[in-house]
């Protein structure tokens, strides 16, 4: 009697669960819990839905920052992953050791939209490629307040010195601060190093290569501690804005719009942010990359977008596989546009941008055309970045502490993150 | 002579489970999870190498020293003025009961709320106290952006939030204390100052060891208010070691962070035990 009704649930059970598969099928997503990444999500997924009217998704949310990292590594170890799920390209994927842990895409009929650029960005030394890129590719450089720029009749800046210079004069015949920190969110600080990688490129080719492989070092490349020369040499000019040690980056992002303060160093995805909080001086901000030594050699440190990617184990992993597939197609930049605007240029072949993009975007392009006046970011080429660059840059922007021993700590720093990844030669 | 219990052993059996599972068990996993390289996809057995990491870590020697500054700092400070209040608080005064909420008022509010809320009002330009103090032509410091000051504003909002705590447990102290010790130091014609010191001040002993004590343990583990506050900035300058620990989880260097537990629960045995062992002898000899 017993065993009966045992097998007789059990049999229903199962009638139950293969009957449900057959007709509809729900999946689950987890973003990061920005507004624009959470509606990309919406209106992708909305529209996948569409031409697959038997899928549903469900859209998780998660904080970003290290917080969000620790959830998806948990929920990546211990099997709950959602099925498809967004996370940073470069250096923080590494750690999620995706050969581990994610499918291979290689095999996606539209993988090879996919840039080449954005591919080694989330690829393993076996040349599998784990993520399809959503929103476009970030320039970290300088936004400015236009209206300033044509009051006081400047040129953009393509050497330091001429960036000083803007300033200088800016403090002369203003009252705005000629440049904005915002140390009280203390990665605000980092950009003036990082948004100079481009220049350490071009000085020293294979630093990436070199530093990865613990031969290379910040301390005595001269060319790579230029960007903390650069951030010393701007605390030391007292053109900061005056609370700098207090202010947050939504207070920089005001300043910039308002023209409260002039030159804001930040990652162009500021822009999506400046639409929601100042939709009516989104007009007025422009951006330039940072200045190096040379003019002639003036050119754009570039971000890659975070990417989706699909865990190993799943469910439901060929429907998630299909639905990553779409995503990499030019249809899929266009719901993105549609959804929270146009950021900069896209990563799939085949996608445009509509006319009437912002001044801050359009003012990117032109380092993407042509033989590409652009670098990636020195994480997107290796997996060394020290957990204490931000407070780093804070003590040199503070006047804490000068260039030579800044570069000195971080290299002291870094080595922590390659030892923990059992990197070869640290 | 120890008595025989009269009952037998498995009557302790469910409070040995919950005790090994939530108690013993992590104790003894964080401290083998020291002793690896960790990073929640698998361990790798490195020995002391996580040890000899936190110790060169550039910011540990001023997150220990800022820790012990802080936590010496903050206890003194309870205690005393705990005690003053504490006086205060029981003479009689008008009022003494709605006084007593207010002073332990900000023990019950959210210490990250209060860490927020100062954060706002020690702003350099905008916040409450600076704006008070231009009106009376005072230029008031960076409270928490000069580094040589941000420790220390910390600290005066730990006080403030802590000091009710302490005298809470003071006023119960002094409640136990008979009044004719009183009586009877005024008969032999003590001042009023005299009555504190050499009655008040030896018998509230066991209160102000509990005082002292704990509010050493809480210093010395501080994370939430200084997080809230600053992160440990401007830069390293009011890092502390339980902040330098938190930093090394979140990049992701778990064997890391777990070796600096282990080390703070290590500092805090080895400042705590002698200090309690101190202060138990002293209550022997009154």
């Amino acid at each position: 009697m017993r065993m009966r009704f045992f097998a007789t649930t059990a049999m229903t059970v199962c009638l139950a669960t293969a009957g449900g598969q057959a007709y509809a099928e729900e999946l689950t997503l987890l973003v990061d819990n920005s507004p624009d990444t959470v509606a990309i999500a919406e209106a992708l997924t909305a529209a996948y839905t569409q031409s697959n009217p038997d899928v549903t998704f469900t859209v998780e949310a998660r904080p970003g920052g290290s917080e969000g990292d620790n959830i998806v590594k948990t929920r990546l170890t211990t099997g709950e992953m959602t099925d498809v799920f967004l996370y940073n390209s470069g250096s923080l994927l590494q750690a999620l050791r995706p050969s581990r842990t994610l499918e291979p895409l290689n095999d996606l009929p539209n993988i090879g939209n996919v840039m080449e650029s954005f591919t080694s960005t989330v690829s393993d030394d076996d040349g599998n490629i784990y993520g399809v890129p959503v929103q476009a590719a970030m320039g970290g450089g300088i936004l400015y307040h236009i209206p300033t720029y044509e009051e006081l009749g400047l040129e953009i800046p393509k050497t330091w010195d001429a960036f000083m210079a803007n300033n200088a004069i800016i403090a002369e015949k203003t009252d705005k601060a000629p440049i904005i920190q915002t140390y009280r969110e203390t990665w605000t600080s980092q950009l003036f190093v990082l948004a100079d990688y481009y220049n350490v490129q071009m000085a020293e080719p294979d630093f990436a290569e070199k530093y990865t492989a613990n031969e290379a070092k910040y301390a005595d490349t001269p060319a790579a501690k230029k960007g903390f020369e650069r951030l010393q040499a701007a605390y030391e000019s007292g053109y900061f804005n005056e609370d700098f040690g207090a202010a947050t980056y939504n207070d920089g992002l005001r300043m910039v719009a308002t023209g409260e303060g002039v030159h804001y160093p930040m990652l162009t995805f500021a822009i999506a942010a400046i639409q929601q909080n100042h939709p009516e001086q989104l007009k007025d901000v422009g951006f330039f990359a940072q200045p190096g030594d040379n003019a002639d050699e003036n050119g754009l440190t570039v971000w890659m977008p975070a990417a989706y990617y699909v865990p190993k184990g799943g469910d439901h992993t060929d429907i998630a596989l299909d639905f990553v597939n779409f995503v990499a197609t030019p249809e899929a930049c266009e719901i993105m546009t549609e959804a929270v605007g146009a950021s900069g240029p896209y990563l799939i072949k085949g996608c445009t941008l509509p006319d009437d993009v912002p001044p801050s975007v359009a003012d990117m392009l032109p380092y993407f055309e042509g033989d590409g006046r652009n670098a990636p970011a020195l994480e997107f080429l290796s997996p060394v970045k020290g957990p204490g660059l931000e407070q780093i840059t804070v003590e040199v922007g503070s006047g804490i502490r000068d260039a030579d021993s800044a570069a000195e700590l971080y290299d002291r720093d870094v080595e922590k993150q390659a030892k923990q990844l059992r990197l070869p030669n640290w | 002579m120890q008595m025989k219990s009269p009952y037998p052993y498995w009557f302790v059996a469910p409070a040995a489970v919950i005790f090994t599972v939530l108690f013993l068990v992590p104790t003894a996993a964080s401290f083998w999870f020291s002793l690896t390289n960790w990073d929640l996809f698998g361990f790798q057995f490195i020995g002391l190498e996580n040890f000899i990491d936190f110790f060169s870590e550039p910011f540990l020697i001023k997150g220990l020293t800022n820790t012990i500054i802080f936590a010496v700092l903050t206890s003194g400070a309870k205690t005393v003025l705990g005690l003053l209040l504490a006086v205060l608080l029981t003479s009689g005064l008008f009022g003494q009961g709605l006084l007593r909420s207010i002073v332990f008022f900000p023990v019950l509010v959210s210490t990250i709320g209060v860490g927020i809320l100062f954060a706002e009002m020690m702003h350099p330009t905008h916040g409450a106290i600076n704006v008070a103090l231009g009106y009376i032509g005072i230029d008031g410091p960076g409270w928490l952006t000069n580094p040589k000051l941000a420790l220390y504003s910390i600290a005066l909002v730990d006080i403030w939030r802590g000091v009710g705590l302490a005298t809470l447990i003071y006023i119960a102290g002094l409640a136990a204390i008979g009044n004719e010790y009183y009586e009877a130091a005024r008969i032999d014609g003590a001042t009023r100052l005299q009555l504190f010191w050499r009655v008040t001040v030896p018998l509230v002993r066991p209160a102000t060891t509990t005082v002292v004590i704990l509010s050493l343990i809480g210093g010395l583990r501080l994370f939430d208010l200084i997080w809230a506050m600053t992160r440990g900035g401007p830069g390293f300058s009011s890092d502390v070691l339980a902040s330098v620990i938190y930093k090394q989880y979140q990049a992701g260097f778990y064997g890391l962070s777990t070796a600096g537990n282990v080390i703070l629960f290590a500092l805090i045995a080895l400042i705590i035990a002698p200090l309690a062992w101190w202060f138990n002898r002293k209550e022997l000899d009154l």
